[in-house]
């Protein structure tokens, strides 16, 4: 197979790659890059685990050549933390249980990355749109409904909704 | 030392709790951040790829398996056949038949013949092209009654007529109950076979350092322990010279309680080579390595007054189970002693039959053994209280335990919170509202309906598949001068969040923050056993010893303190980092009270245990009948609310009411996940999900064709949590993770006769299915039962 050199943008630096033509976006980032947090969940386009994003547009990496992204900018779900600090989706999977296996996790955070950056005070329908092609087998994506709402919120500056009020809690203290 | 102290604001000084709350995940950070890494995620070493070459028949015997051209191939480092091992492996200690790689027979398409180590994966696919398997292909079986049938070809010789086991049980006197019934209903139901498909596919990484004789194993799997004694078995090593370690891992519901081929295959290629070796399946192999719910076909009988009471039960089931045992035996008992433990039953006849099958292996699916029992028990008590006139409700109330108790079958129910779960779901639903003035008009073609149905489930198995005399569960916890505490749990994580449950349960009885916690889990060399995270064992069990642990810890530091300050450790007051003794006393810091601790000593250790009690252990009355024992079970109830698209035979689930009783929350952010999640699952059952296969071959082996609901077919779930304190759990708490699956299976096809007047039993519900019924309804009249 004949390799190439394919020039891109790759968490917001400038990345030369020397691949053969056939190598998946997904696969060079894990296996080349070591940036294994962009996840293999299926034999190729069924769950959406490998989303990443291509010029600020959520895109399947494990049906991506990485000749295709010569000349873009790919953000992976490294690229969001600032200074060690969760962004506001990841924050939002976080603190709302969105992630509970984390395996389909990176994947639904930049599709809901995608998102945000076009809309953000989603509602539940535009949620379900954006994520619909995530699949995940923890949460019943209740949970991820609340974290992309909480994302949101937080994106817009304003404060994320509390937990739930909790009930009675004088029985059942511990020794 | 004192500078290092943390300064303490003492009149703000007070014990933190997390328990009871929501608490997000310890590991959740890790998760959302990528950093998390999945045993595919260590690609920096030099580990060699291997690839499975899987056997093509259904059913042959194996007459050559020919490598030699796969071994001359450049870059191919290792081939191993199943003449390279000659021990079997298996869960269950009477049921251990399978080998890593076919010997003498392939028993289902799919099974693993041979595996190639290469210098990289396509190296290594390649090389799979070039083994030649010759074979005699023998009449291959994929539904129970062919493989019973008279003159089948036995797949295994010590399991004669297929039967991987049969079980009958009748306690009371069920033909006495139904004479003296006012209403005897019998019905016939059909599961599909259903598969865990975990978000992680199955995958291995095992080096063999030949200079120390020694191999480590990173896997995906629920069961570490259970891994490592299979490792110790097929490669016939001293367990002492095995180490296990779980990374993070991408969910189970089950396919992972037991050992799996990619981890012994990956060990032997391991050993042949000395060297590491990465061993990935497709998400294709991780549907045909299986373990999920069996096909199930069930015939139940239900006798019951005219007030509702049930007078007697007999259900008769066959589960077909794959080629080999896997946790077999186990699930065709459950389905029968199960059947108690929620309702008040004193007449049960049960027949069941587990078959071997050419078809993969069937194993622990979420709500293990119970999902179909409960599915066609609550389906014919709907249509039974409709013939009676009763509210389907109001026919569970008559029924109630009345805890505590011990049922028929000698299961211990100490705490019962179903009443109070069907009271909330009841009243949150509107149940008596829409069932009495009918739900809202969704306009032309479609149909609303609403039905309702309950469940339980185990917390644990009292005895452990593995019997080996050691507690169900030890913890330990490491205290050393830095005033950091390690707890070192075998729990292991699977995303369920058992090490944020030891997390906090450490740090509420120390009064602590939870990041001063520090848990490390699942690594052998490190952690002590601990069996793994099945049948809703952790919180009950691990958290029971974490429990110990603490408090063993917290007396130290207590005793300590009181030295410090001169006092009676009884008058000691633990206010996290923060101890004194009285409210006049200026008190010492936490850091103060470590160090006096250590003083002579050094670094602190702790240790909690936990058994089962004996009466937990079920009953002797007929063979298998300890199998359901459990120091706790959780009850569920739900209302699920449907429109029905006439047109499309399209069923929407509009709106779900789900109650569990899990005796305490300790986290109520994870338990609401844990109860959504089940619920969720327990609808792609219903409506969508099923292997299928043609001859054998699996026909929904991809996440397009095997039918999970995505976010775009999934309903609001209103959650509500039941405490009912269970007297034996940590802080009352009991299962949390599997009981509210199986009621949403009968619920929704309750909701779908409320709406259309036809009763499904046949899962899954698909809208063809649904579609046909309601053209034979409108052409040959409103026919009860579905096409």
């Amino acid at each position: 197979m004949a390799k190439r050199i394919v020039s891109f943008t790759l968490n917001g630096r400038a990345h030369d790659g020397v691949v053969p033509d056939n190598t998946l976006l997904l696969d060079y980032l894990r296996e080349g890059l070591g940036l294994t947090g962009t996840k293999t969940g299926c034999d190729g386009g069924e769950c959406g685990a490998c989303t990443v994003l291509v010029d600020g547009r959520a895109q399947l990496s494990c049906l991506t050549l990485v000749g295709q992204v010569a000349g873009k900018a790919v953000e992976t779900v490294e690229s969001l933390s600032r200074n060690g600090r969760l962004s506001d989706v990841q924050e939002g999977f976080h603190m709302k249980l969105g992630a509970q296996c984390g395996a389909c996790t990176p994947g639904f955070v930049m599709a809901a990355e995608a998102l945000l950056r076009r809309n953000d005070r989603p509602d539940d329908d535009d949620i379900r749109e954006a994520l619909g092609s995530n699949i995940c087998r923890c949460t019943g994506y209740i949970k991820i409904l609340d974290a992309v709402h909480h994302a949101a919120a937080r994106r817009r500056g304003e404060e994320p909704a509390p937990y739930p009020p909790l009930p009675d809690r004088a029985a059942g203290q511990a020794a | 030392m004192n500078e290092q102290v943390r300064p303490v604001d003492t009149a703000a000084a007070e014990p933190v709790r997390s328990i009871g709350e929501y608490v997000p995940m310890v590991d959740g950070p890790e998760k959302v951040s990528g950093a998390a890494r999945y045993t595919a995620d260590f690609v920096e070493g030099k580990a060699l790829e291997a690839a499975i070459l899987r056997s093509p028949y259904a059913h042959a015997e194996v007459l050559e398996v020919d490598t030699s051209e796969a071994e001359a191939m450049p870059g191919v480092r290792a081939v191993v056949t199943g003449a390279d091992c000659d021990k079997t492996f298996g869960v269950l200690p009477i049921a251990r038949g399978e080998y890593p790689l076919a010997r003498d027979r392939v028993r289902y398409k799919g099974e693993p013949v041979a595996a190639v180590a290469a210098d990289d994966i396509h190296i290594a696919k390649a090389a799979l092209k070039k083994i030649r398997l010759k074979v005699k292909e023998l009449p291959a079986y994929y539904r129970c009654k062919d493989a019973y049938a008279e003159g089948a070809v036995d797949l295994h010789e010590h399991r004669p007529g297929n039967l991987e086991r049969d079980v009958f049980f009748e306690l009371g006197d069920v033909e006495d109950a139904f004479t003296g019934s006012d209403l005897v209903m019998e019905r016939t139901f059909h599961a599909a076979e259903v598969c865990q498909a975990q978000m992680e596919m199955h995958s291995a990484l095992v080096s063999y350092d030949p200079l120390r004789d020694r191999l480590t194993c990173q896997c995906s799997t629920q069961v570490p322990y259970y891994v490592h004694l299979m490792l110790s078995k097929v490669t016939g090593m001293d367990q002492g010279r095995i180490r296990v370690i779980k990374p993070h891992v991408g969910g189970g519901f089950g396919c992972r309680t037991e050992t799996l081929q990619p981890e012994l295959i990956a060990a032997l290629l391991a050993r042949k080579i000395g060297g590491a070796v990465r061993l990935l399946t497709t998400r294709e192999e991780t549907f045909i390595t299986h373990r999920g719910r069996p096909e199930t076909d069930l015939r139940l009988k239900i006798g019951m007054t005219k007030d509702g009471r049930i007078t007697g039960v007999e259900l008769e089931n066959d589960q077909r189970g794959g080629a080999h045992s896997s946790y077999g035996i186990v699930t065709i008992l459950y389905a029968g002693s199960l059947l108690y433990a929620i309702y008040d039953l004193q007449n049960v006849r049960y027949i069941g039959r587990r078959v071997l099958t050419n078809t993969p292996p069937c194993g622990a699916f979420r709500g293990h053994g119970t999902v179909n029992t409960r599915f066609v028990f609550e389906s014919l008590l709907d249509e039974m209280a409709e013939t009676l006139g009763l509210d389907p409700i109001a026919v569970r109330r008559r029924n109630y335990l009345e805890a505590p108790t011990f049922t028929q079958n000698d299961l211990m129910v100490n705490s019962y919170g179903l009443p109070e779960c069907i009271d909330w779901v009841e009243r949150a639903s509107g149940w008596k509202e829409k069932r009495a003035n009918g739900l809202p008009d969704p306009g032309p073609g479609k149909k609303k309906g609403i039905g309702f149905a309950a469940s339980h489930y185990i917390s644990g198995a009292s005895k452990p598949v593995n019997w080996t005399g050691e507690p169900h569960a030890t913890v330990n916890l490491k205290l050393d001068w830095d005033g950091a505490i390690t707890v070192l749990t075998g729990a292991a994580e699977i995303g369920q969040g058992s090490s944020t449950l030891v997390a906090q349960i450490t740090a509420d009885v120390l009064g602590l923050p939870i990041d001063r916690i520090r848990v490390i889990a699942s690594d052998s060399e490190v952690t002590p056993k601990d069996n793994g995270s099945y049948s809703s064992r952790v919180t009950f069990y691990v958290g029971n010893a974490t429990l110990e642990a603490a408090t063993n810890l917290r007396k130290i530091l207590v005793e300590a303190a009181a030295r410090k300050l001169e006092a009676d450790p009884e008058d000691v007051e633990v206010l996290g980092e923060y101890y004194r003794a009285g409210s006049q006393d200026t008190g010492i810091p936490f850091q103060e009270v470590v160090m006096e601790a250590l003083r002579d000593t050094g670094t602190i250790t702790t240790k909690g245990i936990y058994n089962t009690i004996p009466e937990s252990w079920g009953g002797k009355k007929y063979r298998g009948a300890a199998i359901g024992g459990t120091m706790g079970f959780s009850y569920a109830a739900q209302a699920v609310e449907v429109t029905v698209d006439e047109t499309t035979g399209e069923v929407t689930v509009d709106d779900v009411w789900v109650a569990h009783d899990c005796g305490k929350a300790l986290n109520r952010l994870t338990v609401e996940g844990q109860i959504e999640g089940s619920v969720w699952m327990g609808m792609g059952q219903a409506l969508s999900e099923e292997t299928g296969f043609y001859n054998g071959l699996n026909l929904a082996n991809n996440l397009l064709d095997y039918r999970i609901p995505t976010i775009q077919d999934s309903p609001p779930i209103h959650t509500h949590i039941v405490e009912s304190n269970d007297p034996h759990g940590p802080y009352g708490a009991k299962e949390a993770g599997e009981g509210s699956l199986s009621s949403f299976i009968p619920a929704v096809a309750n909701a779908i006769h409320d709406a259309t007047g036809i009763r499904f039993a046949d899962t899954p519900i698909t809208p063809d299915k649904v579609f046909l019924s309601l053209e034979k309804a409108a052409r040959f009249g409103a026919g009860k039962r579905a096409a």
